[in-house]
């Protein structure tokens, strides 16, 4: 019987990179799954996003291991889709036992330069776009009364700073202080909720022209690398440095293997926690 | 009138560096000075300690500060020395109003090079020696009942990994003692706070032995002088800051200590407070 | 294959309580064990600690699972027994993967009747002692070359100090520093080293007369209780108020729970890091 045999759970950020490892590790273990993703870039956002292509490939994956799964296209800045989709879900699958916000986006501004409009967005997604996802999931699950676990996906980054990561940084140590609160909250009514701080992990967030140029600043005084292997090799030396398991990065399924961890019954007395799974970033 | 005016503070290593800079500061703001330091040697610390003539050192600056003072040498590992300075200090001044739990010893040791007896002698002065530090004037605010506010001088490795297990586990230690007492002596309106300074130039880095070390850990030829040290020193710390500093200066974190002990902080209980040029969080 | 299957994993304080949760645990997923206990009570400690009948029932319980184990009789305060007991066990089963430095006493004092003494002996096996395991454990670990995961049990009591608690709270803060720098030490050797925090755990180090006591004075007006099930009954009232999740105490198998993640490479880049298993408390 799997870890999280005949749960279901709501995944936000699902067509790729970690949305996409959390829905297959999650099915691996017996749940059935709903999965959102925006499928499409956003304005002020420079990284590219992710498709509907993506998603097809997220269910095709979990169906692949015998897993059950809603995908549809919906974007954590409004509620309305959250709900349609989440209802889509329901009637399939039941209420939402367990909610993995995944769904993130970075810009990499500085910030004296930083426009109030690119600000605001990625607070509306790291942040109030959290908020509204468990707002979408709450009251199906208060209703079904048997408790659930809710996993915030933050960022190690809320240690350290980094630089170029205000906005960023900010929303991620908002989605802590918003964990506390609902916690609290929500602890009578059986429902969990904790943050996983992951370091970084070599997604399309990192894999891209916009953190290329960030890299090529910081360890190649400012020259565009000639290939995509170079750019990965400057990359990894700059962020191992920063650890203490001497890697520059790890791969979404070992965020999976925390999140499935506090999705379980494992972790039935785990709540208002903070789990860093990031080769020791966050106490270097 | 001082910051402290009227107040007595008990301070412990307080010949040299740090605990010297917190008598003379907290003195020039009007506060009389108990003041012990082990005045010699530990054979397990890095560097030399203070000594006899660096005490008296200290009771000259407190003085021409304005204050009266106390000074004994006495070992914070034994409670009756401790224990015998404080009744000295009580018969003179009759109250104390703040503690200032100082004195610390430091090897520089990693795991592999530090023996259960290393570990165990840092404990012995880091930790068990606040613990003899405080408990005696505890006692005596609970009984006077009007209060009080005990500092102890933790370490910004408490946020931020060292290769040093014993100072990282008594340094962080000292932040739950902390609360644990402010927890406690809430109550008796016993105020308990922690200091997380960066790092510090003092007697006790400023040395020649210490330089042997820097030297050794640049990879680089000895020092010919102390200000060759220091600048190699500086720039090599310099990185780890958020300010474009080096180190802070004692007087850093005596201003620090001196908002901490006076009623501008009443209601700051529990508190960690770095003064670190932003190191614990780069 | 059980999550740690073929590893061996050095525990102390395993003769009942936590410590024999933990070898249980592990040795239903395959772990092998060597199980250490101090066996007697301490002078300057009140409380009654574990005896020799108590490591013999690890040892069925463990062998019940299908488990490997050997157990010994040793004082985490002597350096000398706990190599001795390391030498039998890296003999019969291989090197230490796993390090559970569990070991722990708590003395009830409120801070200024607390002996020099008492404040010496607690700080002696519940820091000093987790150093001394970590020293016994380490060359095996080392020499092996495959790395390891170090779990060393720290307590929710470091957030809040918890009245009585000031050396015990104290002890298990310094247990967090030394896990900082030995994570950071060991990291380039694959060796992970975490805290677990948990919340208050229902055994023998508060189900006693001693803690009774302080039940008794915050409950009852100092009234001894009646029966145990009385005495439960008020500790729930006393200390479930405190936690997000309205229960007095976790069970030992959740904290064996964290243990077991901690140790199996679901884990493996989490390192420098603590996992409270609280119910919410230091985060109410």
């Amino acid at each position: 019987m799997g870890r999280v045999e005949g749960k279901v759970a709501f995944i936000t950020g699902a067509a790729r990179g970690q949305g996409r490892s959390h829905a297959v590790r999650l099915a691996e273990e017996g749940a059935s799954i709903i999965a959102v993703d925006i499928c499409h870039d956003v304005d002020l956002i420079a990284m590219p996003l992710a498709t509907r292509e993506d998603l097809e490939e997220t269910v095709r994956e979990v169906e692949a291991i015998g897993g059950r799964i809603v995908a549809r296209e919906a974007d954590v800045r409004d509620s309305a889709q959250l709900e349609a989709a989440l209802a889509d879900g329901i009637a399939a699958f039941g209420p939402p036992d367990i909610v993995v916000t995944s769904a993130g986006v970075v810009p990499f501004v500085p910030f004296p330069t930083m426009s109030e409009a690119t600000w605001r967005t990625t607070i509306d997604v790291n942040l109030t776009g959290v908020y509204r996802t468990v707002k979408a999931a709450l009251p199906s699950m208060v209703e079904a009364g048997k408790g659930g676990s809710i996993v915030f996906i933050s960022s190690g980054i809320v240690f350290r700073g980094g630089g170029l990561v205000v906005d960023y940084a900010s929303s991620k140590a908002g989605v802590v202080g918003l964990m506390r609160s609902l916690a609290l909250e929500l602890g009578p009514h059986g429902i969990r909720v904790n943050t996983i701080f992951p370091t970084n992990v070599l997604t399309k967030m990192l894999d891209n022209e916009v953190f290329g140029a960030v890299v090529s600043n910081a360890v190649n005084e400012g020259r565009p690398f000639e290939s995509r292997e170079q750019r990965v090799e400057a990359m990894r030396g700059m962020l191992a440095a920063r650890n203490m398991i001497p890697l520059g990065w790890i791969e979404p399924k070992d965020i999976s293997e925390g999140v499935l961890f506090l999705a379980s019954d494992e972790a039935r007395y785990i709540t208002s926690e903070s789990l860093r799974i990031d080769l020791g970033f966050g106490g270097k | 009138m001082g910051r402290v005016e009227g107040k007595v503070a008990f301070i412990t290593g307080a010949a040299r560096g740090q605990g010297r800079s917190h008598a003379v500061k907290l003195a020039s703001e009007g506060a009389d000075i108990i003041a012990l330091d082990i005045c010699e040697d530990l054979p397990f610390a890095h560097s030399p300690h203070a000594t006899p003539e660096d005490l008296q050192e200290t009771v000259r600056l407190v003085e021409a500060a304005g204050g009266r003072i106390v000074a004994r040498k006495a070992d914070v590992r034994k409670r009756d020395e401790v224990d015998a300075v404080i009744a000295e200090g009580l018969e003179a001044f009759g109250k104390i109003d703040v503690v200032i739990a100082n004195a610390a010893a430091i090897q520089y040791k990693n795991v592999f090079d530090l023996s259960v007896e290393d570990f165990e002698a840092t404990l012995d002065v880091n930790l068990h020696g606040v613990f003899n530090t405080v408990q005696t004037p505890v006692r005596h605010m609970i009984e006077r009942n009007e209060g009080g506010s005990i500092i102890l001088i933790s370490s910004g490795i408490a946020y931020k990994a060292t290769p040093a297990p014993d100072y990282s586990a008594a340094k962080t230690a000292l932040i739950t003692f902390a609360r644990a007492l402010a927890n406690e002596l809430g109550p008796n309106r016993i105020r308990v706070n922690t200091i997380e300074p960066g790092y510090v130039l003092s007697p006790a880095n400023d040395n020649p032995k210490y330089a042997e070390r820097t030297a050794r850990l640049l990879g680089r030829e000895p020092f010919a002088t102390p200000e060759e040290h220091r600048e190699a020193l500086w720039e090599q710390l310099k990185p780890r800051n958020m300010l474009p500093v080096g180190w802070v200066e004692p007087e850093a974190i005596s201003n620090a200590i001196l908002w901490l002990a006076s009623d501008e902080s009443r209601y700051v209980t529990s508190e960690e407070l770095k003064v670190d040029a932003g190191f614990a969080d780069k | 294959m059980g999550r740690v299957e073929g590893k061996v994993a050095f525990i102390t304080g395993a003769a009942r309580g936590q410590g024999r949760s933990h070898a249980v645990r592990l040795a239903e997923e395959g772990a092998s064990i060597v199980a250490v206990d101090v066996c007697h009570d301490i002078d300057e400690i009140a409380m009654p600690l574990a005896t020799r009948e108590d490591l013999e029932q690890t040892v069925r319980e463990v062998e019940a699972v299908g488990g490997r184990i050997i157990a010994r009789e040793a004082d985490v305060c002597d350096l000398a027994q706990l190599e001795a007991a390391v030498a039998e066990g890296v003999a019969a089963f291989g090197p230490i993967d796993v390090v559970v430095a569990n070991a722990g006493v708590a003395a009830y004092k409120d801070f200024p009747s607390l002996s020099e003494a008492t404040w010496r002996k607690t700080i002696d096996v519940n820091l000093t002692g987790v150093y001394r395991t970590v020293k016994a454990a380490l060359p095996s670990m080392v020499a092996a070359g495959k790395g390891g995961s170090i779990i060393l049990i720290s307590s929710g009591s470091v957030f809040r100090g918890g009245g009585l608690l000031t050396d015990y709270a104290t002890s298990k803060n310094g247990v967090v520093g030394l896990m900082r720098s030995l994570a950071l030490e060991l990291g380039p050797h694959w060796i992970r080293v975490n805290s677990i925090m948990p919340s208050t755990v229902l055994t023998k180090i508060v189900d006693n007369e001693v803690f009774a006591t302080v039940v008794s004075n915050a409950m009852n007006n100092g009234q001894p209780f009646e029966t145990r099930e009385q005495r439960l009954e008020a500790m729930n009232a006393m200390i479930a108020s405190r936690h997000m999740i309205p229960r007095g105490w976790v069970d030992t198998r959740d904290i064996s729970e964290g243990v077991l993640f901690l140790a199996s490479d679901d884990a493996k880049y989490i390192t420098s890091e603590s996992l409270r298993i609280d119910l919410g408390f230091a985060g109410k």
